[in-house]
């Protein structure tokens, strides 16, 4: 069980730091002054009840005027009529909201601090093709600003991925939380990241530029059908491996499997026990990337999915979510209306099909995942659907909608206590919870902000 | 041969500028013939909708100048904002707009933007005050268009930051589909000076072609000091030349020269700099030298890190333009701060926001809304950031920026707060002249798709090779993230999705895969 040792030891002083911060927390909480304490890695543990809030469960009706109550990480009880128990740090809620944390499917988070300039820290894509071995959290820098800076505008929790090559490696669910990558996993492999070679080489343009310059049309095409043919081949022998596996251990007298780091990990995705994220944007791309999932028997999420919204009945056929990051991207074309990206998330939601929304970012625009949503009610939309695109849906598509993501009981406690609507550009954080923890309004930038503010 | 004019005419295709195919109906009369056009409307209105009357009635007035006005009508008349009060009388023919529920900003202006340039810099020598941007504007670029579905109506279009002195400044409306000269509006000319990393070329930008990325004097913060001394130094002994003929009216006169024309225009106070800079020893530098010299500096450009140099800075008496709220997408960046603009407000710089990317232009009412929050700007003051401080940072305060009497009557008209999220542009007014209405937009989507099924099925965009079907040239092939700049549209395809952002203008190269679709064959 991973605690605070200071907690255990000085929980007196602990008590007197977490009221300092609720003090200097009842002015701007986003200015809150304050350095960066033991809480700030780790949070602070405990009894918590917030109270006469708005709560905006995300899961059913709001709550006009109800109380949260936190204990050991968890939502113990939500609701109008909920009772505080003795102990608790009451946190009085009036004019306030209590949201879910917020979630962004689409990062690099803790993998790259700053991408241009320091490559030392630039974590993100392994070298080769075939990483499927590569785990995010063990490249996760729990320290790195970016964390945060992200969380106190209300997103606690993200999956980070590795990028590059044909099989980029496994996506990890994270806190935006934690002294250490193991404090603030929720799930160290929760996808295998996959980038299907390109389908432009089949036809179109490429095919076309390819004919002018003299190349034989069929060379990109044979190309990609041969990278193609390299990650079925992987998937095949991991499916192989995994039934050696599974028969050497049902019976002792057969051969004894030598383990092997690459296919091992194939196995929970090739079993469709987790999903394969597929990065893809062009409509032949998704359409390329559902049929292999379906031939090979995946469980496929596209991140991306700029032109989902051109084959959004397919997508709600297959049943397949989309992990929408290019809404604030410039048109595909100078001729496509001006709010096409805006406008995507509506027409997915419209059509029924699955999709949360993402900034798509590295890390350092992550907190600006709530104007990005609010840029697609700002676009047909509906409110309730933009704030479950960034809680809920993020939660249930990444497979962790029974721990996070809404106001329910049983669930994790990532809460966001604001001033207004959480997507809205003018609201202030005044409260953050993660994984039970109060965390302080502290980041790099309320540092740098102090430290400068008053300077004659 | 057939082959080649086929390719030709596929081109045309992808590139709508190039052939007035497919695209945005405003702005290309002339270019081709347009058949099943909607009357009038290149780029604004008709002339009779520009020079006539308008009204926009009971409208909550955000007037940027004067606090906020409920339930108020602005009179439009020649262009100007003729009147504002409520019952306003105005003439039987005007047009009226019924903005009951609705939200009038002035129009916005983005102190810092590339759109409409076909060209941002002019790489090979560190000093090129001679160039300009007014020579390479293209007045379609469809970018235009977008900010001003976002409510923008002008732009400072500078040159990028890969020299110290960059060049020429131009300050505009943004008439999409009007003819270059009719965007600009008297405002006092600039010149682009850029500090820091850019201009030393420590980023390996592998430059189209080039093995190695490409070096040049200066390569250190150092010699950039030295560029702007010796420049100057110049100048000062060519303006002695000049003066001296002036005065004496014997000999011949000094040899024309101009590189440094622009900078004796900047010593005597004609020409405004604008300069790029991120870290705040540079901009000291560059204030010392300036004060030295006896200029002053009018706006410090993206001024990350302004916030810890606000004494002196206001000091000098130059404004500052930021970002809202990037930061860390280089090491330069890694210290900027999304209070950056309230702490160096409170010290008395005038700040405004500006966008440097198309992307960010057309949502610049929330990156004003966000200074609300950090640091805890009044919403006029945050208002002021991206309206009436740059106009006055421009020097155009005089015409544009603010709701008031006798101005331009340059104003967006917004279906919710224009500082809410869930807030869009109805209609943006240049000059009285309606340069973008949603709902004409929308009228014209169904038209623009007919005539795009038609292209597609003319013979020169037939796939190749007997694969059926139209070529299918569009498509995001380059994705586009939120943060990353136009700056970066020539960024060296080695580089990461998200590893750029602002203003890593380094590159020489041709800008004319600025939009996604084409470029990953060029």
């Amino acid at each position: 069980m991973r605690s605070n040792p200071r907690a255990r030891v000085a929980p007196a002083a602990l008590a007197a730091l977490l009221a300092l911060l609720l003090a200097s927390a009842a002015g701007f909480a986003q200015n809150a002054s304050g350095n960066m304490g033991p809480a700030f890695m780790s949070g602070t543990p405990g009894t918590f009840a917030i109270r006469g809030a708005r709560i905006v469960t995300a899961a059913g009706a709001d709550i006009e005027n109800g109380t949260v109550v936190i204990t050991n990480g968890k939502i113990a009880a939500v609701g109008a009529a909920v009772s505080v128990p003795g102990g608790a740090t009451v946190i009085e809620g009036r004019g306030l909201a209590v949201s879910p944390g917020m979630i962004d499917l689409g990062t690099n988070m803790g993998l790259v601090e700053i991408p241009q300039g320091a490559a030392g820290y630039v974590d993100v894509s392994e070298l080769g093709e075939l990483n499927p071995n590569i785990v995010a959290l063990l490249g996760v820098n729990p320290h790195a600003s970016v964390i945060g800076v992200t969380r106190v505008n209300g997103v606690t929790a993200a999956l980070t991925a590795p990028t590059g090559g044909l099989i980029s490696g496994q996506a990890s669910l994270i806190h935006l939380l934690g002294a250490t990558p193991r404090e603030m996993s929720i799930q160290q492999s929760a996808a295998l990241v996959m980038n299907l070679p390109r389908t432009g080489g089949g036809g179109g343009f490429a095919a076309f530029l390819a004919q002018q310059l003299g190349q034989p049309a069929g060379d990109a095409a044979q190309a990609r059908d041969r990278q193609t043919e390299q990650i079925r081949k992987l998937l095949r022998d991991a499916g192989a491996y995994a039934r050696a596996l599974d028969a050497a251990n049902a019976d002792a007298k057969l051969p004894r499997v030598d383990r092997d780091v690459i296919l091992e990990p194939l196995i929970p995705y090739i079993r469709g026990e987790r999903p394969v994220i597929f990065r893809a944007d062009r409509e032949g791309e998704m359409r390329a990337a559902i049929r292999f999932a379906e031939e090979m028997k995946l469980k496929p999420i596209i991140m991306g999915g700029n032109e989902a919204w051109k084959m959004a009945a397919f997508l709600k056929e297959k049943n397949v979510p989309v992990i929408l990051s290019g809404v604030l991207n410039l048109p595909s074309r100078e001729d496509a209306p001006y709010d096409e990206n805006y406008e995507s998330a509506s027409k997915l939601a419209a059509a029924g099909v699955r999709f949360c929304i993402s900034t798509g970012d590295s890390g350092a625009e992550v907190r600006n995942l709530p104007y990005t949503a609010g840029m697609a009610a700002a676009h047909g939309l509906s409110k309730s659907e933009a704030l479950r695109a960034v809680t809920l849906y993020p939660a249930q598509i990444i497979g962790a909608g029974a721990q996070l993501g809404s106001i329910e009981a049983g669930k994790i406690a990532n809460l966001v206590v604001t001033d207004g609507d959480l997507l809205e550009a003018r609201t202030n954080v005044r409260h953050l919870f993660i994984n039970g923890r109060q965390v302080p309004l502290v980041s790099r930038h309320t540092e740098l902000y102090d430290a400068f503010k008053n300077r004659k | 041969m057939r082959k080649l004019s086929a390719f030709i005419l596929a081109l045309a295709t992808l590139v709508p500028s190039f052939a007035g195919a497919g695209v945005r109906a405003q702005g290309r009369r002339g270019r081709q013939p347009q058949p099943t056009r909607p009357a009038a409307e290149p780029g604004g209105e008709s002339p009779a909708g520009g020079a006539g009357e308008t009204v926009i009635r009971n409208a909550t007035i955000l007037t940027a100048s004067h606090g906020t006005i409920q339930n108020a009508d602005i009179h439009i008349r020649n262009g100007k904002i003729a009147a504002v009060g409520t019952a306003l009388r105005v003439g039987a023919g005007a047009r009226v707009i019924d903005a009951t529920g609705k939200f009038v900003t002035p129009g916005i202006i983005d102190a810092h933007s590339h759109a409409a340039a076909d060209a941002i810099n002019e790489g090979t020598l560190s000093v090129t005050s001679m160039v300009r941007i007014q020579d390479v504007m293209n007045p379609t670029d469809i970018n235009v268009y977008r900010a001003l579905a976002g409510g923008v109506t002008a732009l400072n279009i500078l040159h990028g930051s890969a020299n110290t002195i960059g060049g020429q400044n131009a300050v505009v409306k943004t008439k999409y589909g009007r003819p270059i000269r009719e965007w600009f509006f008297g405002a006092p000319p600039g010149i682009k000076f850029a500090l820091g990393e850019n201009v030393t070329r420590k980023n390996p930008f592998l430059l189209p072609g080039a093995p190695v990325p490409a070096r040049r004097y200066p390569a250190t913060r150092m010699g950039q000091e030295q560029i702007l001394r010796d420049a100057f130094t110049r100048a000062r002994n060519y303006k002695r030349g000049w003066d001296e003929f002036r005065a004496n009216r014997a000999g011949a006169p000094p040899r024309r020269d101009l590189q440094l024309e622009p900078l004796v225009e900047v010593l005597e106070g004609k020409r405004l700099v604008h300069a790029h800079c991120y870290r705040s020893d540079e901009m000291l530098m560059l204030l010392n030298l300036a004060d030295e010299f006896g200029f002053k500096v009018k706006t410090l450009q993206h001024v990350l890190e302004g916030y810890k140099v606000a004494p002196e800075i206001a000091r000098h008496g130059a404004g500052g333009s930021l970002f809202a709220d990037s930061w860390a997408y280089k090491i330069e960046a890694y210290d900027a701060i999304p209070y950056a603009a309230a702490v160096m407000t409170r010290a008395g710089i005038l700040v405004s926001l500006n966008s440097d990317s198309s992307e960010r232009g057309r949502r610049m009412n929330i990156e004003a809304a966000k200074m609300m929050k950090y640091g805890g700007l009044t919403e006029q003051e945050s208002l002021r950031l991206i309206t009436l401080n740059a106009a006055i940072q421009l020097g155009v305060e005089a015409r544009t920026g603010s709701i008031d009497v006798g101005k331009d009557a340059d104003i967006a008209v917004w279906n919710g707060h224009p500082f809410s999220v869930y807030s869009r542009v109805d209609h943006t007014f240049i000059e009285g002249e309606m340069f973008f209405d949603r709902a004409r937009d929308l009228a014209m989507r169904e038209e623009l798709k007919r005539e795009r099924a038609e292209l597609e099925k003319a013979e020169p965009n037939q796939a190749p090779g007997g694969a059926g079907g139209a070529l299918t040239p569009g498509g995001p092939a380059r994705r586009r993230p939120g943060h990353q700049d136009d700056d970066d549209a020539d960024a060296p395809r080695v580089r990461k999705r998200n590893a750029g952002s602002h203003e890593d203008d380094d590159h020489p190269a041709d800008r004319s895969n600025d939009e996604g679709g084409h470029d990953n064959e060029k």
